[in-house]
């Protein structure tokens, strides 16, 4: 009877084992990897890699990580700097993943895109999934879920996301066995790198709106930011991105310049100083003015540098020795990117 | 809540949970508030329907058991002194008073369920009836959402009454009791439509734990999800595209549309009354079968036996044999065969009986006409073969087919071809469109389109018709071992690994073949809207 019993339990314990196992296996290979075509949902787990100690934090959307270029902070101005973004990143999932950095470090500076203001409820889970899938648990990614998910979703997708990911059986590639277990970094500390060129030409007007009043929502989450950022001594910058579009209104960027007066922030549009930024558009956008490639980031982070180390008091760290070494293989990794892209074009 | 979304899983898991924790005696309760609150999500104003239903049933029938009681105490009482005249004329006041009793309660419930139900009906033919005169005046419609399951638990509970009535067993005296008979969640929404005397006990007795009653619950509940999420959700979105565009989808695809019509709706049905039949059993509960491997009938009468089947000895019991026998009937039947002779005389009140019987099958399952001539043409199509039976006698004896495979087979796939065809009423919902694009079949000659690639074009995917085909080869599979006993019961007797790796196969096929989630709209259960 005891030996029954036993063996009872021996079989009821290895087929737990063996099903959790396997669903973990199962889970891990339906997630999509996101390493080749769309990189934007591999961005956010990145972050984790990273030696903690920047002095700034970017915090927003594809205007930051495609317009922004890390390594030109650190070459030109020897700022230390991370972009926290993903693609149509919601202001509540920059407030949330803002909260979450500074369980991690307390950076001086925090630049925040205001272009999510215009969002005011959650939008589409595609994005939302490129967000949250990749943050760590924490109490911080379960608000997050919560402010962001549309009615379709539903938490418990996120807590198992093979419940989301099931369907992807018959979609599942090489890379889907080649990532398994480790995945490519797709970023320069945040920044997607692009080189290739697409003028903008034909920019279309912003159409006219019944309402240009950011939502409650959107100046809620803000507000949070402001405070949070008080409360941790870390100073909040609000910046518009030079993208061309999706439009920004002059209605818009009203309510941002007295936002930022309002509560003392600096506010940076670099729509109205694209000249002096010296940005062309035919030739520092790869897709028509949405976001600028390589040429153009390095151009406005060039210039966005020089505010941060003049107005914002940033110290050059070069000759930390750590974090000189850490950048010289960053920047290597960069030059061979751009290498390489120049080679696929060629 | 949808017994497929994750809501009904927690749901059922606090319910279970709860279930062997709480002292035996609380159960039953736990049942009851269980039950009422899963109705309360479907809105809470349709807790007023039920509740209605529960009261009403509960006084009345309470009211008939006190009459029968009385009459046989006041008979027992003056047995000596009466006559036999006295007593019979005593037991007809009775009688009288009880069948007031128990009218008044089918008046008022299947009054609320015809206003309910039928009413936008009625005024959407007094409307069409109006055009028809030229007159410009029109009946608003009323804008009432039908409650979730009505059919069901009126049918239910008034089974309950006319089975008191006739005295099959006493009312039962514990009101929350019979709530909970009227509203017990598994069964609340799409059946099976139960007999008081075949669920209360296993209802309101204690239930211990029980390893394998447990597991084979579980596995009755997996097996459920298989057939609505795998199956029956990725047929729908074909059925869809083909009834939803009749002008393209004509001929051929009349024919695909039927029969993946039969299929989803097979695998709908079937698998939401395995996933009711699964938790009741979980919690040691017996819920009657409702279908016994329906495709396999060699004709549409035994299909009807095996299909629905608690709808369908519902309509025989309390529709057909009262009909039957009652006075009038009895009159007629007598007149006809008077007038008619011996043989088509006879026919004449069976031939009524059936007909209002389809009529109220018809109507039961929706309230338009395409329900009706529905059930009409089941009711045709079985009085046919009825009348056919001695040709068909001499046919077997002649050509010595009866019990060969193939014949079988003929007969088999005779049948559900059949009931197919008669479902188009139900997909296209609209009589004369039916007709016609049934016509198309034999008038549209586009067999070429279905090796055209167009299949691919009904909104499925390659990969879809694979998981597809499988899921009918192992409902079949299923089927056919299910004839010389439970599947479940010979599974068991299998080694442990071999049990783990079906039974975990199975979760793992429903888990990644599944239509929930993300990209899917959730079905709701086809029977859940009668």
């Amino acid at each position: 009877m005891n030996r029954n019993r036993k063996r009872t339990a021996a079989a009821v314990l290895i087929s737990v084992v063996i099903i959790v196992l396997a669903l973990y296996f199962l889970q891990r290979l339906l997630m999509p990897k996101y390493m080749t075509d769309v990189v934007e949902g591999a961005m956010v787990a990145e972050y984790y890699d990273e030696e903690k100690d920047h002095d700034v934090i970017f915090i927003g959307d594809c205007e930051l990580y495609e317009n922004i270029s890390p390594v030109t902070l650190w070459e030109e101005y020897g700022i230390n700097s991370y972009i926290r973004g993903s693609a149509q990143q919601l202001i509540w999932q920059s407030y949330y993943l803002m909260e979450e950095t500074f369980t991690y470090e307390k950076p001086d500076v925090v630049v925040f895109n205001v272009l999510s203001m215009k969002y005011d409820e959650p939008q589409k889970e595609t994005y939302n999934r490129m967000t949250l899938d990749g943050m760590k648990w924490s109490r911080s990614k379960i608000a997050d879920i919560q402010a962001s998910m549309t009615e379709e979703e539903n938490f418990l997708e996120y807590v198992f996301p093979i419940l989301r990911y099931h369907s992807r059986w018959n979609e599942l590639t090489w890379d889907d066995i080649k990532y398994f277990w480790k995945r490519d970094k797709v970023t320069h500390n945040g920044y997607y790198m692009r080189l290739d060129v697409l003028p903008a030409e034909n920019v279309p007007e912003g159409k006219v709106l019944a309402d240009y009043k950011f939502g409650e929502n959107a100046y809620y989450y803000l507000d949070k930011m402001v405070k949070l950022c008080e409360d941790n001594g870390v100073e909040l910058v609000l910046v518009k991105a030079p993208s061309l579009y999706p439009y920004w209104y002059d209605e818009w960027d009203e309510q941002m310049v007295d936002y930022a007066r309002e509560h003392n922030l600096k506010y940076y549009n670099f729509l109205k100083v694209t000249d002096e930024i010296g940005l062309d558009f035919n030739m520092d956008t790869y897709d028509a003015g949405l976001h600028l490639n390589l040429s153009g980031a390095q151009k406005l982070s060039s210039y966005f540098g020089k505010i941060l180390a003049e107005e914002c008091g940033l110290k050059s760290r070069r000759g930390e020795a750590a974090l000189e070494q850490s950048w010289k293989e960053k920047c290597q990794d960069y030059e061979e990117e751009i290498e390489r892209q120049q080679k696929g074009w060629e | 809540m949808l017994f497929t979304s994750y809501e009904f899983i927690l749901f059922l898991l606090i319910v279970f949970i709860l279930y062997y924790c709480i002292p035996k005696r609380f159960q039953w309760w736990l049942l009851l508030a269980a039950s009422y609150i899963f109705y309360f999500t479907s809105g809470a104003g349709n807790l007023f329907y039920i509740l209605f239903t529960t009261i009403s049933t509960y006084y009345f029938v309470r009211r008939i058991q006190k009459s029968k009681d009385a009459q046989a105490d006041w008979l027992k009482e003056h047995k000596q002194a009466l006559s036999r005249e006295e007593r019979k004329a005593y037991k007809e006041k009775c009688k009288k008073k009880q069948w007031g009793l128990l009218l008044l309660t089918l008046i008022l419930n299947i009054g609320m369920l015809a206003v309910v139900k039928y009413t936008n009906f009625v005024i959407h033919n007094i409307n069409g009836i109006l055009e028809m005169t030229g007159s410009g005046s029109r009946l608003s419609f009323w804008d009432i959402a039908l409650p979730l399951g009505i059919s069901f638990y009126v049918f239910q509970t008034m089974g309950y009454a006319i089975d008191v009535y006739q005295g099959k067993y006493r009312a039962e005296e514990n009101f929350f009791k019979l709530a909970l008979f009227v509203s017990f969640f598994p069964q609340l929404i799409q059946g099976p439509i139960s007999r008081f005397d075949h669920l209360a006990k296993s209802l309101y007795e204690p239930h211990s734990f029980n390893g394998k009653t447990v597991a084979f619950g579980l596995q009755r509940i997996l097996w459920g999800f298989f057939k609505k999420l795998v199956i029956a959700d990725r047929l729908v979105v074909a059925v869809n595209t083909i009834i939803g565009d009749t002008a393209s989808y004509r001929g051929i695809w009349v024919f695909v549309g039927m029969m993946f019509y039969a299929l989803e709706l097979y695998a709908d049905f079937t698998g939401g009354i395995d996933i009711t039949i699964g938790v009741a059993q979980t919690m040691g509960i017996t819920v009657t079968e409702n279908f016994i491997r329906p495709y396999f009938s060699k004709n549409i009468k035994e299909y009807w036996n095996r299909w629905h089947i608690t709808m369908g000895s519902w309509f025989t019991d309390y529709i057909f044999y009262p009909i039957s026998v009652c006075q009038p009937m009895l009159k007629l039947s007598k007149a006809s065969r008077k007038r008619l002779g011996e043989q088509v005389g006879k026919r004449v009140t069976i031939y009524l009986s059936c007909f209002v019987v389809w009529f109220a099958t018809g109507i039961w399952h929706g309230a338009s006409w395409n329900f009706i001539v529905w059930g009409l043409a089941n009711c045709v199509v079985i009085l046919i073969t009825q009348e056919l039976e001695p040709f068909y006698r001499w046919f077997h004896k002649r050509f010595s087919v009866d019990g060969t495979f193939g014949f079988k087979l003929f007969q088999v796939v005779r049948t559900i071809l059949l009931m197919s065809a008669l479902r188009t009423f139900d997909c296209y919902r609209d009589v004369p469109l039916t007709f016609r694009m049934f016509g198309t079949m034999f008038t549209d000659f586009n067999w070429g389109e279905l090796f055209s690639g167009a299949l691919l074009g009904l909104g499925l995917t390659a990969w879809d018709y694979m998981v597809i085909v499988i899921g009918f080869f192992l409902l079949l599979g299923v089927s056919l071992v299910q004839r010389s006993g439970s599947v479940r019961e010979k599974i068991a007797a299998k080694p442990y690994a071999m049990r783990f790796v079906l039974w975990f196969g199975l979760f793992l096929l429903v888990l990644l073949w599944g239509t929930y989630g993300i990209g899917y709209d959730a079905s709701q259960f086809i029977y859940n809207q009668f």
